[in-house]
């Protein structure tokens, strides 16, 4: 079945908000609204961050943004990706260069997303090479493009074969509330190539193939308990489809981009940031993903987290691109914070990992 | 009167405020309320539907925005949502037709 996209990237429309910077003085009320917040940084002093400054744990995460070329146009998308984002992915030279940093440190796990990182034609290479340096290596997938083109149909088998954690977006088990989001004919799509995963043995007890799925709000509302709605996921998912999982990871929708967007043209701007400070969890600044992540973009610059690549808020303190690479100086930098990193710390936190306290 | 209209939706973001007159029962009460709404033999999700259902039967705004929301946080869709309110509607006009046993009671005394 072919998807009706949702909307078109900010790109295609030319909107300001595909100014980044444009963005940011949004979120400083200082463009299209005047509210002003508290500033972040401000906040997490009496976190535990007296002086108002995060600092890295440990780099144990790579992850790295193949591009924005996706075959969905997602209404929420962080990353403005579409099937119009043909000019930004990664080029083979900027995916050797992650395996030499790769090769060089004691970095673990590699995390790739996009976009649909799969559409990258090095993307099979780059994860076979990951998988022979012993990296687990985690795919962000949007399913639907398992079953998007013949091409693509025999990844689960690759996936499996190269030991690939899928993690993959499902806002629910409705197809109403997924394709409202996703675009429509996304759920059938999304059901039909989690069976498929489900086939070579991904959710399945013991075959160690994870598949994890990630539910994030369908509108402007804060996700509810990740352990309650994973039992409800699986008991639905199981019972309509006969799909298992390993577990559900709820995340908070950001305030940037084409969610950013949806916002103010919904009025709904003011109302949403108010309800994350008003759900901001001192508990949560400890967990943020950032403190043991680092984020590379399809041109090879470095970021905190993917959200910062999107805001193009590059790394503080240290080299800038890959080809300066410098884990020592990287380890010690101060976290570039903002308006948006309310976002992670609402409620039981967020990140690509879930909530982040209990 | 400071306003020339009931039901402003900015009126529940005051909910908390009824301590000012009267703490010790409000405290009382949030506490108790607070502890109805966690997970126990039902789930929060369920919780909130049935909170939902009660909103459309008490016909409270302020409840059913409140629950609106509360149900789509909770995980719930527009199909459990609507069946909830169903559900509502159904115990509604099920309570006033099971009057009419009575009704027909009484006519059955006064007619041949």
């Amino acid at each position: 079945m072919s998807i009706h996209q949702r909307t078109k990237s900010l790109a295609a429309r030319h909107s300001d908000l595909s100014d980044t910077f444009f963005q940011l003085k949004v979120l400083n009320g200082r463009a299209l609204n005047e509210a002003r917040f508290p500033v972040f940084s401000e906040m997490i002093k009496p976190a535990g961050f007296a002086d108002g400054k995060i600092k890295p744990t440990r780099v144990e995460i790579f992850q790295l943004n193949a591009g924005k070329l996706c075959n969905q146009t997602c209404a929420h998308c962080h990353v403005d990706a579409g099937p119009d984002r043909k000019a930004e992915n990664m080029s083979r030279e900027n995916f050797e260069r992650c395996l030499d940093i790769l090769r060089q440190y004691d970095i673990p796990t590699v995390d790739i997303t996009g976009g649909a990182p799969e559409m990258n034609p090095n993307f099979r290479w780059f994860v076979s090479e990951c998988h022979k340096l012993g990296k687990h290596v985690i795919d962000r997938c949007n399913l639907t493009i398992i079953v998007s083109n013949p091409k693509y149909r025999d990844l689960p088998q690759f996936f499996a074969e190269n030991q690939v954690e899928i993690t993959s977006s499902l806002p629910h088990y409705s197809a109403r509330r997924t394709d409202s989001q996703r675009g429509d004919g996304v759920f059938d799509d999304s059901i039909e190539a989690l069976q498929l995963l489900n086939a070579v043995g991904y959710g399945r007890e013991g075959s160690g193939l994870k598949l994890n799925l990630v539910y994030n709000p369908t509108g402007t509302f804060l996700p509810g308990n990740q352990a309650a709605l994973e039992a409800d996921f699986k008991q639905q998912l199981q019972r309509k489809f006969g799909i298992q999982f390993n577990n559900l990871y709820a995340i908070t929708n950001m305030p940037i981009s084409r969610f950013l967007d949806y916002l103010i043209e919904h009025g709904q701007y003011e109302t949403y940031m108010q309800s994350l400070l008003d759900a901001f969890n001192p508990g949560a600044v400890a967990g943020v993903m950032c403190r043991n992540t680092i984020s590379v973009s399809w041109d090879g610059y470095l970021y905190d987290c993917d959200f910062n690549q999107m805001l193009d808020l590059k790394v503080a303190g240290a080299g800038t691109h890959l080809s300066e690479f410098d884990l020592a100086a990287l380890e010690n930098r101060d976290i570039v914070l903002n308006q948006h990193c309310y976002g992670c710390t609402a409620g039981a936190g967020s990140s690509c990992g879930g909530q982040v306290v209990e | 009167m400071s306003k020339k209209h009931y039901f402003d939706p900015e009126d529940l973001k005051k909910f908390g405020n009824i301590g000012a007159w009267q703490k010790p029962m409000a405290d009382k009460f949030f506490a108790w309320y607070g502890e109805v709404f966690k997970e126990g033999a039902l789930t929060e999700r369920e919780k909130a539907l049935i909170a939902l259902a009660v909103a459309h039967t008490v016909q409270c705004p302020y409840c059913i925005d409140a629950y609106t929301s509360g149900c789509l946080e909770k995980g719930a869709d527009e199909e459990q949502m609507m069946e909830a309110v169903h559900v509502a509607a159904a115990i509604r006009a099920g309570s006033s037709l099971v009057f009419s046993t009575q009704m027909m009671n009484h006519a059955g005394d006064l007619t041949m």
